[in-house]
């Protein structure tokens, strides 16, 4: 016998109209559902930048340990991220990062027990998507003079 | 444990089609989730050709000319028709609504409909409800007073005190937002979902309820409150215009005012 692990097991079993035990179907859920509507694909969003997020970190210790280690590795490093592919992928950090922190912010909003409402959380969705196109965008444009 | 895909007995096969009348100009196509438990096998999706000239406006007059007309064995809930009951509460065109407040015009193309999510199906589009019932049980959602009521009278609100309800009374339990939350889909073993929460801050937030401390401490859990990572699918989804996730909002706020 194997183990319930979950107590939504219980109501899975029903009964054939001969009064026989049936196993029943669990209904569509991600299959049926609008998860591209903006609440729902927000939110996935903030979960999937944070991980980003944090994988990236892992290119920036990458990087100061090169750094650390002497000139050979950190010349590696720094051909790496200077490269398309590098630049490309912190380009999509800069974005993650930006998506998260402002989606953070309007998350802390709501922990403060405002903006609730739907057009208001319509509003701040938008906001953050904007704003993060618009953060990103600066962020290199100032890198970009900087380095140039 | 989140599962993202279907069991193998719960995917959707392709079922048949109820061609429309002949001479029918104004024709939609309605393209509802099948199950019976005696046939032995998966789901399908029948589809049912409407001529919407002979037909009524909402999406639960569609269901109801199916079951009449073309195929009696069609099974769902109904009752009031005019969203008070909260009976007919399913997934239409992709968003958890209740048939009878939904206008078809409202959808472009086929009408998709299935029963609420990640619920197990009794047959077609019922889903058994009983594991969120059991939920609504567990927070007492009933007055809990120790000290009586005057003897001439009932217990008095004022008209700000009574306010505190608008928005929380009105809901008629159909369950569309929390069986819209994938944190529900997910953890509704343990999470009480919108729905239950919104039901325990309308006692915690009525002036003649005197187990407010008490009901906090049955919520304060990691994942019967906790669970909710504001999502805004149940807000976005309610029929009622009510708003669940503001309802569990004012209880995390609670929950730190009272540590003080």
């Amino acid at each position: 016998m194997s183990k319930i692990t979950d107590a939504r097991e219980a109501v899975m079993v029903g009964r054939r109209s001969d009064g026989s035990l049936v196993r029943r179907p669990l209904s569509p859920h991600l299959q049926a559902y609008d998860m591209l509507q903006l609440t729902s694909a927000l939110s996935i969003a903030h979960r999937i930048t944070g991980v980003v997020w944090s994988l990236g970190l892992a290119f920036l210790v990458w990087w100061l340990v090169a750094a650390a280690a002497g000139e050979a590795p950190f010349g590696k490093a720094q051909w790496f991220f200077g490269s398309f592919l590098g630049v490309l992928g912190l380009m999509g950090l800069t974005a993650a990062a930006w998506y998260h922190t402002l989606a953070g912010l309007r998350h802390l909003w709501w922990d403060s027990g405002r903006g609730f409402d739907l057009p208001t959380t319509y509003l701040t969705g938008r906001a953050v998507l904007i704003g993060t196109g618009a953060l990103t965008a600066l962020t290199w444009l100032m890198l970009l003079i900087a380095w140039i | 444990m989140a599962t993202f895909t279907l069991p193998k007995n719960s995917t959707v096969k392709d079922g048949k089609r109820h061609r429309a009348p002949t001479g029918a100009k104004n024709v939609k196509s309605f393209r509802i989730y099948r199950w019976d438990p005696d046939s032995g096998e998966n789901p399908r999706t029948d589809t049912y050709e409407i001529d919407l000239d002979q037909c009524g406006p909402m999406v639960l007059d569609a269901l109801i000319k199916i079951k009449n007309e073309v195929d009696s064995t069609l099974t769902f809930r109904r009752s009031c028709r005019e969203g008070i009951c909260g009976s007919c509460s399913m997934n239409i065109d992709g968003l958890n609504t209740l048939a009878c407040l939904k206008p078809i015009e409202e959808v472009k193309g086929d009408v998709r409909i299935s029963p609420l999510p990640h619920m197990p199906v009794v047959k077609d589009l019922v889903p058994d409800l009983s594991q969120i019932y059991a939920q609504l049980r567990s927070v007492e959602p009933w007055l809990k007073a120790d000290s009586p009521p005057p003897p001439d009278g009932e217990r008095l609100q004022s008209k700000e005190e009574r306010a505190k309800l608008d928005g929380l009374w009105e809901c008629i339990l159909c369950f569309c937002c929390s069986t819209a939350c994938p944190s529900y889909w997910w953890n509704g073993d343990r999470y009480l979902g919108p729905a239950v929460l919104l039901q325990a801050y309308r006692w915690i937030a009525d002036s003649r309820d005197e187990a407010t401390g008490e009901r906090l401490d049955a919520l304060e859990d990691p994942f019967k409150l906790y669970r909710c990572h504001t999502i805004m699918n149940c807000t976005r989804t309610c029929p009622k215009g009510l708003n669940p996730a503001q309802a569990i909002g004012e209880i995390k706020k609670l929950m730190v005012e009272r540590q003080g």
